[in-house]
């Protein structure tokens, strides 16, 4: 495999004191970003930007070019990642509803029990509502990490209506005087109309209690998923206006390089990673060290 | 972007069109746009290489005197060699033991427990088995219960044993078991691990040490994206596998981390997840998948057009 050091080292020895970047160095950049899952359209992007920045200053340094590779790559993830790099806050509404949403597998609930202690913890007040009625032992996914975090969970019975659960949570955080809600809810893959418009319902529903809710709706991507993330950004935006990303499982080898294409796209930020399946495997997304993960 | 290869081939085909004869030229450019695609269809980009190289030596080696068009021949160069690589015959699971013990293995939430029960209802109602599934997932929240849950859907029995932290005892109590109340299958759920955690998948090693299954399976999202490649390639190194299972078919991926797994690891597709239910389980067919990478219904108008 490529060395970080090696890939910075062929880079910058090839390009000091040349207006152009050579096409092996460009090559072996394009193998970087591919096999990390961004996609070639995108990496066709940072590459042309790439040749853009060093065609205009031909006295590179190394550092310079270093710094370059990191900004260009890191510059396509969406603006709003700037700032609030370290923590967990959320905004001052209260309750602050936040639903989860995302295909089969790819690591909601988990997530959801990650945050609650993350905001449990900061002093909040958490609710988790349990509006994923259909996988077997959904719930009681759910219920073990409310134990865990010690955060009341608002739950029916299985086969029960997901938007109905999702209002009686909203409902019993507003009485309760909650600061924060997560709701969970079942995986779907994007491609099927119904289950799409049922996660368009369970939104709405939870507007009949508080009109401006969901505050947040969180899109969890799977950090080993390929170019099908596109799709699912865009469908899942589509029906619910996704307004941020958690990109889980990056304990692995696979980079989630596929999301600075789609943060480019549909301007949404990675606010989480996934890191593990602990409690405390989550962290606030920073940018430069996702894209340094790509040259490691 | 572009949609999927067969708009890339289409595109690229156009330098081909006009053109009487394949050259070394011609398909260069026409392959650089497949490797592409492919890797859009999430094919391993080291692995699209070898392929178009492989597609090259072929389309060079054509006489170009056929009935076919040069545009014509290199679509079905691109299909054939798709559909050779990822197999003949589709390969059932290997029922020869009394009982039969089969190990689930894969990376977290890519399906096993789902399978598991699929894979269960299929047997018993297919093959008329008595298949006895184990609850070995000792880490997950919940992971007993739903197979629990999904056991009761499907009718099939379910061994487990909550508290117990060993899941290498599990397993071989559960066979046991079997072997007393005449369960002539036996398929053990594992929990989800990544191919770099060493503990885990030494867990698993041992399992499969001790349990010595007639069949051990890998169980795949087609979701899954460029490593793909790493992660079949350490299980199959810990495990030596015997086949393929991928899941969340029923999606919109081209799932050209099939192709990327079957070339490294030379294992059988066994068997695809089209869905959440328990009937939604198929055998798996190349040519079909190999149509799906390669958007054939598009591609079939593109050789009817060229
Ligand atoms: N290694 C690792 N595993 C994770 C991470 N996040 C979740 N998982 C595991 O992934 C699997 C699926 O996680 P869930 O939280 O159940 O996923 P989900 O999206 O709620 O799944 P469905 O509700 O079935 O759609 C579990 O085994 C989790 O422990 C992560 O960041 N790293
Ligand atoms: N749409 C669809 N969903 C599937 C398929 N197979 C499994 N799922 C869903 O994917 C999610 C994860 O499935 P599980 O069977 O829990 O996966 P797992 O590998 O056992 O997960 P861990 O035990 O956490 O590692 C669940 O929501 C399943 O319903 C499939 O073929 N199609
Ligand atoms: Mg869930
Ligand atoms: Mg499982």
């Amino acid at each position: 495999e490529k060395s970080k050091t090696s890939f910075f080292s062929k880079m910058s020895k090839a390009v000091a004191g040349k207006s152009k970047v050579d096409d092996e160095v460009l090559d072996d950049l394009e193998d970087v970003l591919v096999s990390s899952d961004v996609g070639v359209a995108t990496t066709i992007k940072i590459i042309n930007r790439i040749e853009d920045r060093v065609a205009k200053d031909k006295y590179l340094g190394t550092d310079e070019l270093n710094q370059i590779l990191r900004e260009e790559i890191a510059g396509l993830l969406s603006e709003t990642n700037s700032g609030n790099a370290t923590d967990f806050t959320v905004p001052a509404k209260k309750p602050y509803v936040m639903m989860v949403v995302g295909v089969n597998g790819v690591g909601k609930t988990t997530t959801i029990g990650k945050l609650a202690n993350q905001f449990k913890s900061r002093g909040l007040k958490v609710v988790l509502g349990a509006a994923d009625t259909f996988r077997a032992a959904a719930i009681d996914q759910l219920q073990v990490w409310a134990e865990r975090t010690d955060v009341p969970i608002i739950k029916q019975s299985m086969g029960s209506d997901p938007a109905s659960v999702a209002f009686d949570t909203v409902q019993s955080a507003v009485k309760m005087d909650a600061d924060v809600v997560l709701i969970d809810t079942a995986g779907r893959l994007h491609n099927k109309v119904n289950l799409m418009k049922e996660l368009s319902k369970v939104k709405r529903v939870m507007q009949k209690v508080i009109p401006d809710a969901p505050h947040e709706v969180l899109l969890v991507l799977d950090g080993s998923t390929g170019q099908n993330a596109f799709e699912q950004a865009k469908q899942f935006t589509a029906a619910t206006e996704v307004t941020s990303l958690a990109v889980t499982k990056l304990d692995g080898t696979a980079k989630g390089g596929v999301v600075i294409g789609i943060s480019d796209q549909f301007q949404i930020p990675v606010k989480y990673i996934g890191v593990g399946e602990r409690v405390e495997d989550l962290q606030v997304f920073n940018k430069f060290e996702f894209v340094d993960s790509f040259f490691k | 972007m572009f949609d999927n290869l067969s708009d890339k081939l289409d595109s690229a085909l156009h330098v081909l069109k006009g053109h009487g004869q394949i050259t070394e030229v011609n398909v260069a450019e026409t392959l650089k746009e497949v490797r592409r695609a492919l890797v859009d269809a999430d094919v391993n980009y080291k692995i699209a290489k070898e392929f178009t190289n492989t597609v090259k030596e072929k389309a060079l080696g054509q006489n170009v005197l056929t009935a076919l068009k040069p545009g014509q021949l290199m679509v079905k160069l691109v299909k054939d060699e798709l559909t050779e690589l990822m197999g003949g015959e589709a390969a059932g699971v290997n029922l020869s033991g009394n009982p039969s013990v089969i190990l689930m293995s894969g990376l977290q939430g890519s399906g096993k427990t789902t399978f598991s029960g699929k894979l269960a209802n299929y047997l018993k109602n297919k093959k008329t088995k008595k298949p006895l599934l184990v609850a070995c997932d000792v880490y997950r929240p919940a992971a007993i219960n739903q197979l629990h849950v999904v056991g009761e859907q499907i009718g099939v029995e379910v061994f487990s044993d909550e508290g117990n932290q060993d899941p290498v005892a599990i397993s071989k109590a559960a066979i046991a078991h079997a072997k007393e109340n005449g369960h002539n299958v036996v398929i053990i759920d594992t929990a989800g691990r990544l191919a770099v955690d060493e503990a885990m998948m030494t867990e698993i090693s041992n399992i499969h040490t001790a349990i010595e299954p007639h069949e051990t399976l890998f169980v795949v999202d087609s979701m899954t994206g460029q490593d793909a490649v790493n992660t079949a390639k350490a299980f199959n190194d810990r495990l030596n596998f015997d086949g393929v299972i991928l899941t969340k078919l029923d999606g919109d991926t081209r799932g050209g981390a099939a192709i990327s797994i079957k070339s490294v690891v030379n294992k059988p597709i066994k068997f695809i997840g089209t869905g959440e239910k328990m009937d939604a389980i198929d055998v798996f067919y190349p040519s079909r998948m190999a149509d799906r990478i390669l958007g054939m219904g598009d591609v079939v108008s593109l050789v009817e057009r060229a």
